[in-house]
């Protein structure tokens, strides 16, 4: 589902933030992301949701190299990958539904299916009964679970999350990753950057740390 | 897993297998993950974004108002100037066509003389009409509309001369032939003078020419003020809804998609411009309307104000709504560029 071949990517400024970065994750598969803040997590993730380009090697997402999508094609390529942010990234001034909506709304469906799919989508996190509230009035552990809403919101075959429960409690915490095993148990590939280990080595699935821009271990997880 | 993905570049299926449905091409095209959406969605999206941007404008009427107002006097004006100078040429041609000639007979030619030579300047072929304005009629028309009335009863006698109106014929009636009918009927006649309003025309056709080419310069200049208004409230529109873009973005919004509600707000600002102005005109000409009925009637002229009509009122909105249409446009797709989800770190 996504192979990292040889990857670098340095910022403007000189900084390496990725260098020579080999990964490979199956479909269907489940994994955290590993290390410290400014390893390089937050850089993989954006190299796969072409946020970011590599300045070298290859990044292949769903078979596809993103080496060869231009401009105008990426967003079609996003529309495939469900993204969840540290920030959850809802617009505030709409409403629950509408949040959720929006990936719908971009692809031209018509109201009558989308209200039908949010509804399920807000049903699979167990906020239904938030759908007319602004995300303001809802709690960091709700908002995250509508960011997590829009994000599968149109059934994609990747989910990827940068530290999800970034701001959260542990109780919380293992609320949302379970709910990405969820997703995962029915196909869906998940990959999510994370730091806390307490709670990573608590799921167990694989665990691909990085340090200062390298590969530490990629050891398959027992889950 | 990696199948219905690798769907989305329909070149890497392509020749694995000898394509014999040529058709099958556009229609993977549209396939779930094309970031463009079936035509039917596009539809309905415009309609739901036509709708939403007016509401989004309505909901803070005041700065709405203020960009519309702005908008509406740049269009007003050129469209004023142009009306101005449309109703001058009607004036001057109205004057031009009955470049008349004025023969001012001498005082101690009386009214039977004068029939006289009306009599015999009809049978000149370079003459179409003659109309003799005799002294004493002419004093009472006098008195009636100068509002000298009272003035002139001071007077002994009347101190108008017969006057002779003479029309050129068709085909002498450039300001060349109409010179030399006035110098032949100047050394013919027992006239005072002879008079032929032609240079003043010429004058007045010079000048609408040159006011004419100064409100093209000026309604070009007020266009580009249009979309540059425009353009800049859209820009600061987007800068405030960065957010959300960058978001509709990482969600995979296709450019067009995240303008349209730009181009559509700026497609409304000019719309409503454009009404504005044509308000604008239309009671201004309502409010000159008397006076120039009045200022003409003592002229002794039908002289009317010309309204923009149909036609010009319909192309002053549709001027505003392409102005606002490209200022948004322009401007979106600028700022469009620069927000990227990637550059936010």
């Amino acid at each position: 589902m996504i192979r990292f071949e040889q990857v670098f990517k340095r910022y403007p400024g000189g900084r390496e933030a990725l260098s020579g970065v080999d990964m490979s994750m199956a479909s269907g598969e489940m994994a955290f992301l590993t290390g410290r803040s400014g390893a390089g997590k937050s850089t993989m993730l954006k190299l796969i949701g072409l946020l970011e380009r590599p300045t070298r090697g290859q990044v292949i997402v769903g078979g596809r190299n993103t080496g060869g999508i231009g401009r105008r094609q990426i967003p079609g390529f996003r529309r495939q990958i469900g993204m969840v942010f540290q920030d959850h990234k809802l617009l505030h001034d709409r409403t629950v539904y509408d949040n959720v909506a929006l990936p719908l709304v971009i692809r031209g469906m018509r109201g009558k299916d989308i209200g039908k799919r949010v509804r399920a989508a807000l049903d699979q996190v167990g906020l239904l009964h938030t759908e007319k509230v602004k995300p303001m009035t809802l709690s960091t552990g709700e908002q995250q679970r509508i960011g997590i809403a829009r994000a599968v919101v149109c059934k994609p075959e990747l989910l990827v999350a940068d530290e999800p429960t970034g701001n959260l409690d542990p109780d919380l915490s293992l609320e949302i990753m379970r709910l990405f095993e969820r997703f995962n148990e029915v196909g869906v590939t998940v990959l999510i950057a994370s730091h806390d280990l307490h709670l990573i080595r608590q799921l167990g699935h694989r665990q691909i740390e990085l340090s200062e821009g390298r590969l530490v271990a990629a050891e398959a997880g027992h889950g | 897993m990696a199948k219905p993905m690798a769907r989305s570049k329909p070149r890497r299926a392509g020749p694995r297998r000898p394509d014999i449905r040529p058709k099958k091409r556009p229609k993977r095209q549209r396939s779930k993950d094309s970031p463009w959406p079936p035509i039917g969605g596009v539809l309905i999206d415009h309609a739901r974004v036509l709708v939403a941007s007016l509401g989004r404008l309505l909901s803070h009427p005041l700065s709405t108002l203020m960009t519309v107002a702005v908008i509406g006097i740049a269009l007003a004006l050129p469209a004023g100037l142009h009306l101005l100078v449309t109703n001058g040429r009607a004036l001057g041609g109205h004057w031009e066509g009955a470049s008349e000639l004025s023969v001012y007979l001498r005082e101690d030619v009386d009214l039977q003389a004068a029939k006289k030579i009306a009599a015999e300047l009809r049978q000149d072929p370079a003459v179409a009409e003659v109309r003799l304005i005799d002294a004493d009629e002419a004093l009472a028309e006098f008195r009636e509309y100068s509002g000298f009335g009272q003035a002139l009863e001071v007077l002994p006698e009347n101190p108008l001369p017969h006057v002779l109106v003479i029309l050129p014929a068709d085909d002498s009636r450039s300001a060349q032939a109409v010179d030399a009918l006035r110098g032949r009927l100047a050394d013919a006649l027992p006239a005072e003078l002879v008079q032929a309003d032609t240079a003043w025309v010429a004058r007045l056709q010079a000048m609408l020419e040159l006011a004419r080419r100064a409100v093209l310069l000026a309604g070009a200049l007020l266009a580009t003020g249009v979309l540059i208004i425009v353009g800049n409230t859209i820009r600061l529109d987007i800068q405030n809804r960065r957010d959300e873009i960058e978001v509709t973005k990482l969600i995979g919004a296709t450019d067009a998609f995240i303008r349209r509600p730009f181009l559509y707000t700026g497609m409304w600002y000019g719309l409503l411009g454009g009404l504005l102005a044509l308000a604008l005109v239309g009671g201004s000409l309502l409010a000159l309307d008397d006076p120039v009925r009045r200022l003409s009637g003592l002229y002794g002229s039908g002289f009317r104000l010309a309204g923009p009509g149909i036609a010009g009122g319909a192309g002053m909105v549709a001027a505003g709504i392409i102005l606002g249409w490209t200022g948004s446009w322009v401007s979106a797709t600028r700022s469009m560029r620069r927000i990227e989800p990637g550059g936010q770190q």
